[in-house]
């Protein structure tokens, strides 16, 4: 579990290096991941796969416009870094291996899952964001 | 036109410009295609034009202020994540919006910010990529033993995809090449007793380069009603997820 905890929390913050975020922001970046991806393994053991992927990203886009407002930065740089770990580019080349190997039913399966997994990702983003803009009117411009 | 008066020294080609170049800046840094519509109609409104309109697909941008300007277009080969370099565009734009600095300092602005170079040197993105790797194959339930030789793949697959890419113009080639490589060394990671799970291994290699956050971004964009654009970036993330299972394809159907 501890294990968990800090690969996850590197993982995120490296993959922020290769996207070129700025420094200051690395450490939140792995911190974004590191929630979500302990939320996702939580809910992942109990619900469907989905269901947990929207619910840890729906978290870490909160989280991302919570750092967004306190260190100034756009959100994009941190909830990039969040969904890292939950984005399911595995699944994606997983299912393209399979359809190399000629095992097509199975990487259909796989690239159905990989859509459905990028929705969940997407329509979570977009909630959350429509929370922050709910609890936010006055200021206007969503960064 | 007297809503312009209040920029009188830039005109309106100027003004054009400006904005094509936020736009050509953002779009090539990998921002979402709503938000580059929306800097740009945002900056053109607060220099003087608020009925601007933009078409954005990920390889061109189409611009134009008013019914008797031409439209201009703007052609983005190259794409890329940097997301530093969104956020300073995002940055000028505001301040623009919020009249802080005039259109000459956000021309200046923006032209350091295009020609800025990656923050990261190459080996620390090389070294970032290896330690992503590693810890990938920990996160896939890899056990340490194989996240060791995963920390080397990832690092050697990342670095040979950059070179091979800045040798050869064709994306789809160094991607194809780097997996194959990755297959090829995690094969031998495993048989000289390195590794345990070659699966896992490469699974975690490849992830800085799989077309992950291609593929929320092209949902993203589809659900904001960018039919064109959500579709051609999911065709790019597939054609980037097909590199990679072509290029460990190859490699495991010779063992």
């Amino acid at each position: 579990m501890i294990l968990q905890l800090i690969t996850s929390f590197i993982a995120a913050a490296t993959f922020c290096i290769l996207f070129n975020a700025p420094v200051r922001a690395l450490v939140q970046c792995g911190f974004a991941g590191m929630v979500g991806w302990m939320l996702y393994l939580q809910l992942d053991a109990k619900w469907d796969t989905i269901v947990a992927t929207f619910a840890a990203t729906v978290v870490v886009g909160v989280i991302s416009q919570l750092f967004a407002r306190s260190f100034k930065m756009p959100v994009i740089i941190f909830s990039i870094g969040g969904i890292i770990p939950l984005v399911p580019g595995g699944l994606a080349y997983d299912a393209m291996r399979k359809f190399v190997e000629n095992d097509n039913n199975l990487a259909i399966q796989f690239a159905v899952q990989a859509l459905l997994l990028s929705g969940a990702i997407a329509t979570g983003l977009v909630f959350s964001e429509v929370l922050g803009q709910m609890f936010r009117r006055k200021n206007g411009r969503s960064t | 036109m007297d809503s312009t008066s209040s920029n009188s020294n830039t005109s309106t080609h100027d003004i054009i410009d400006l904005c094509l170049l936020a736009g050509k800046i953002m779009l090539q840094s990998g921002a979402e295609t709503y938000r580059v519509e929306d800097t740009m109609s945002r900056m053109a409104a607060s220099l003087g034009f608020p009925g601007a309109h933009s078409y954005v697909t990920p390889t061109v941008i189409m611009f134009t202020t008013s019914r008797t300007e031409p439209v201009k277009l703007f052609r983005i080969a190259e794409r890329t994540t940097d997301l530093q370099k969104v956020s300073e565009v995002n940055d000028i734009s505001r301040r623009l919006s919020e009249r802080q600095i005039t259109a000459n300092e956000a021309r200046e602005r923006l032209g350091v910010v295009d020609d800025a170079a990656h923050a990261y040197p190459a080996w620390v993105q090389i070294a970032a990529a290896a330690l992503t790797g590693a810890c990938f194959t920990v996160m896939f339930k890899g056990s340490l033993w194989d996240a060791l030789p995963a920390l080397f793949v990832s690092g050697l697959g990342f670095a040979a995809a950059t070179y091979l890419h800045r040798l050869v113009q064709i994306r789809f080639f160094a991607e194809f090449t780097a997996s194959f490589l990755i297959g090829l060394l995690a094969f031998f990671s495993v048989r000289l007793g390195v590794g345990q799970e070659m699966d896992k291994i490469i699974i975690g290699s490849v992830m800085p380069l799989v077309p992950g956050l291609l593929i929320t971004n092209a949902v993203r964009d589809l659900m904001a009603g960018h039919l064109v654009s959500g579709l051609s970036k999911g065709a790019d993330a597939f054609l980037t997820a097909f590199a990679i299972g072509t290029g460990i394809g190859l490699v495991l159907s010779f063992f």
